[in-house]
């Protein structure tokens, strides 16, 4: 399953995601980190075809999507899920918990609502919402966050769908309770061999269930590889400079300690050349003037930065 | 060391239409000079209730039903509304997590900030004058005091909120999760500045936050909070070194660690219903140490060992 | 939205009785009109008196009848203007809201283009174009209002379709009529639902002055609005009642649809919050 997307930009020329090409296997987890205004929520949707890039091509298992008419892309829509960050507002407020989960079943399978609902008391036993009668009738204003986001993943995995995308799923949740959303997922990728482009802020916590992630900063990605080595040999200063923000990042003695000075600026008027270069200490002039491109640097290891193309 | 802040059995309930909502239950501590307390809780933990009960303004239908708030000399509970809109600002004073809440979108920065500091007795001369020292103290331009807020950015933004809350010198500094909101880069920028003002000016700063790690990087003092109640304080060191209560010890281990190669624990259930609290320790449900005594007995406040408060049956 | 609720409030609760009164005429006309509103029953201009309680008008006939039968009339070419204008104007609201793109400017631009017209000069132009007639005067008053369901439902439309839940729909492959249907019109009809009643109110109004310039009916056929116009020659000699009380009515039943309005309007305000 491949997808590459390029330049988007919109109607206000704000290019949110620049030259951003992304690969994600069959049975992956592909972390895609960034801070808000990084583009990393709009990459998630042009995956799944919400939204249609203005250059580049998406390829979802070797088919060529970029420029489907929504009646062909609803049929592949129940192969591609999206699970957003706030629960609270991906479920209908009107619905009960068992009509949103049984709906895609109504539609797409042609089942009636009695088998529908019996599915998704299923549904909701697999995702730990037991015994599900109790939940099956209730409205999601009733439910706490972890339990609702608990539902709106029973719905999104349903049709048992080969992509999902997971933005930002643990976010709005309390931190004490994160981890058993993030096992649920990783759950679901063991079972149904699930591929998952998960976008997060905390580049920690994703470097324990991804096998590849990506560093994204004001639309471009600036750092790529196996999760555990991006985040144990950071290589990009923007890296660095997340992994030593994190509280309690005394703790890693072997990390370079990068700060960096002001705040990402405005996306639809980025920096000239490298879009780092006006808060990165280790700014020169050709950092000012030139955009590094990205090269890899190891086996499927890849950064843009000048430090690293001094030969 | 003084103390500027005296918290006495602090109670704060929500009168709703579906029920009473017990928000805050039976908090105490104390608050020296130049010191932070970082008070840590999840949702529904009464953290954010407690910064607003300090500086009388719990939101209705809201109202404090038992305790003390002593600043100083004066219990800000007790305060006339004149005399709350007096020591506001200039004896305690709050910023929130959403810089809009404190900054009117339609007028200048400079303008309001000058207005602020003249409502609390400065002429005009030392109004601007003040203003444009402490924007300046907090790492931004002078000049932004001729923007609106809508041209700044949330960091910025969030700094002139800090600024206007020391620029009277007050005493005590509640800052509600003043970096949720912010990336986490800005958010260690902001941080290193409220380290810095605690330094300089020798205010005491009471920090609201969801984050344990943040807490245990920054504060002197660490209090958890869970479904209003107080379930462990103590100094930094402390409480890193040892963490006697299962819900302090419980947040700790769900924080994702560098190093550690498996996801973190994670509690079962979920936050109580503060209408309907659990009978017992507040806790207990999800607990894994809970015994029958513990749906008994709730657990009083005591300390285990110098200034290591603790509220458990099975602590350690 | 439960019904005791909507029924519990003062200006529903008063409009309904009032609308229920006129409804109680038009659907028994036949057992509560003392006479025939057609056939002269007595000498012409006789005032208000226990045999004929609203008196009788130049032609002899029974002032209260007339009233009591014009009130199927009124409320027929209501009913017809405000159900075509409700449903095409909310089907053309709910598709270019949701479609957005070339469509929606179109739509927008035809129906901003017929809003700007004043209601009733619309209203006149389109009976005499269309022949006077109690239907086509229900079609002409329908077209003056298409616009503002279209304007009302779209704004809501626009304003739900950002809702997380609404992209979810999409991604989960929902057909549009789907999301349209079964998550986009519930949310809208509590707009749909005021708009219906401050219509209602306004259509009574642009009915009676259709009729007055005698668009709707043709005599003897009673109708408030054409009474209304013929009283008009007798008040100055002292015969008041032929006017005053074709004319009450039209205020108390536009009186009736505007506090019901008020009365939701007031409620899906509260929620809309």
């Amino acid at each position: 399953m491949d997808f590459e997307t390029g330049l988007f930009g919109r109607r206000k020329k704000v290019r949110a995601v620049d030259n951003v090409t992304l690969s994600i296997g069959r049975g992956e987890i592909y972390g895609l980190v960034g801070e808000s205004g990084s583009g990393k929520s709009t990459i998630g949707r042009i995956t799944l075809r919400l939204y249609k890039p203005t250059k580049g091509r998406v390829l979802f298992d070797g088919v060529d999507i970029t420029d489907m008419k929504e009646r062909g892309l609803r049929k592949m829509r129940r192969r591609m899920q999206l699970i957003p960050q706030d629960p609270y507002s991906a479920i209908n407020p009107a619905q009960t918990i068992g009509e949103a989960i049984a709906e895609p079943l109504v539609v797409h399978e042609k089942m009636s609502w009695r088998e529908a609902l019996d599915a998704a008391a299923r549904a909701l036993e697999e995702v730990g919402l037991t015994p599900a009668s109790d939940f099956i009738g209730r409205r999601p204003r009733e439910l706490s966050g972890g339990q609702l986001q608990r539902a709106v993943i029973a719905r999104a995995m349903i049709l048992r769908p080969e992509y999902v995308v997971a933005d930002e799923p643990t976010s709005n949740l309390d931190a004490s309770i994160r981890a058993s959303i993030v096992k649920l997922l990783l759950d679901f990728k063991e079972r149904y061999g699930v591929s998952m482009l998960f976008i997060t802020h905390d580049i920690v916590l994703i470097s324990l269930i991804a096998s590849r992630i990506g560093v994204l900063y004001l639309g471009q990605l600036v750092e790529e590889g196996p999760a555990e080595e991006v985040v144990d040999k950071p290589l990009h200063p923007y890296t660095k400079a997340l992994l030593t923000a994190i509280p309690l990042a005394g703790e890693r003695p072997d990390l370079e300690k990068v700060y960096l000075r002001g705040e990402i600026g405005d996306p639809s008027n980025p920096p000239s050349g490298c879009r780092l270069h006006p808060r990165c200490p280790f700014a020169t002039e050709k950092c000012s003037r030139e955009e590094p491109p990205l090269v890899e640097v190891g086996k499927g290891r890849f950064v843009r930065c000048w430090l690293y193309l001094k030969r | 060391m003084t103390t500027v802040l005296e918290v006495e059995d602090l109670w704060v309930k929500y009168f709703t239409l579906t029920g009473v909502v017990n928000a805050v239950s039976g908090v105490s501590f104390k608050l020296g000079r130049g010191e932070m307390l970082a008070v840590v809780g999840e949702s529904g933990s009464g953290k954010s209730t407690l910064g607003y009960a300090l500086l009388n303004m719990v939101p209705k239908p809201g109202r404090v039903v038992k305790g003390r708030v002593v600043l100083g000399d004066v219990d800000v509970l007790k305060l006339s509304p004149e005399e709350l809109r007096r020591v506001r600002g200039s004896r305690i004073s709050l910023v929130f997590q959403d810089p809009f809440t404190t900054l009117d979108p339609l007028r200048k920065i400079g303008d309001q900030f000058v207005e602020f500091l003249m409502e609390h007795g400065l002429d005009e001369a030392s109004a601007y004058r003040t203003a444009r020292e402490y924007t300046e103290a907090v790492g931004i331009p002078g000049r932004v005091l001729d923007s609106y807020p809508h041209q700044l950015s949330g960091g910025q933004k969030q700094r002139v909120a800090i600024a206007m809350a020391i620029s009277l010198s007050p005493e005590v500094v509640v800052a509600d999760e003043p970096t949720t909101a912010l990336d986490v880069i800005v958010q260690r920028q902001i941080m290193d500045l409220i380290d810095e003002v605690k330094r300089k000016y020798k205010s005491s700063f009471i920090l609201i936050t969801h984050d344990l790690s943040l807490a245990l990087e920054r504060a002197d003092t660490v209090m958890v909070m869970y479904g209003g109640y107080v379930m462990e304080m103590a100094g930094r060191e402390e409480i890193a070194g040892r963490m006697l209560h299962p819900y302090t010890r419980a947040l700790f281990e769900s924080l994702p660690r560098l190093g550690q190669r498996t996801l973190p624990k994670s509690l079962p259930g979920n936050p109580p219903d503060l209408r309907n609290p659990p009978p017992g320790c507040v806790f207990h449900p999800r607990c894994p140490k809970a015994t029958e005594e513990c749906r008994r007995e709730r657990p009083m406040l005591v300390e285990a060992s110098r200034n290591h408060f603790v509220s458990c049956i099975h602590p350690g | 939205m439960e019904l005791s609720v909507y029924l519990r409030n003062p200006y529903i609760a008063a409009g309904l009785a009032i609308i229920a009164v006129f409804l109680a005429f038009a659907a028994l006309a036949e057992y509560i009109a003392p006479y025939s509103p057609v056939d002269s029953v007595a000498p012409p201009l006789q005032p208000p008196s226990p045999e004929h309680i609203m008196g009788t008008d130049n032609l002899g006939r029974d002032v209260f009848s007339r009233v009591v039968y014009g009130s199927r009339i009124v409320l027929a070419i209501v009913a017809m203007s405000i159900a075509f204008s409700g449903v095409v104007g909310s089907l053309l609201g709910l598709t270019s809201g949701y479609l957005g793109g070339l469509v929606d400017k179109v739509l927008s631009f035809v129906m901003d283009s017929l809003y700007a017209f004043p209601s009733l000069v619309l209203a006149i132009a389109l009976s005499v174009a269309l022949g006077p007639s109690p239907v086509n005067a229900a079609v002409a008053i329908a077209v003056v209002y298409i616009p503002t369901y279209f304007r009302m439902i779209r704004g809501q439309v626009l304003s739900v379709k950002n809702e997380g839940f609404i992209e979810q729909a999409r991604v989960l492959g929902l057909p549009p009529s789907r999301i349209l249907f079964k998550h986009i019109m519930p949310l809208v009809s509590g707009t749909l639902m005021v708009v219906f009643s401050m219509n209602s109110a306004d259509a009574i109004l642009t009915e009676a002055a259709l009729s007055f310039i005698g668009l709707t009916v043709q005599p003897p056929t009673p109708d408030w609005g054409f009474d209304l116009y013929k009283g008009r020659g007798f008040i100055l000699a002292g015969s008041w009642w032929l006017m005053a009380f074709p004319g009450l009515c039209i205020t108390l039943l536009a009186l009736g649809f505007a506090l019901v309005s008020e009365g939701v309007s007031k409620i899906t305000g509260a929620k809309l919050r």
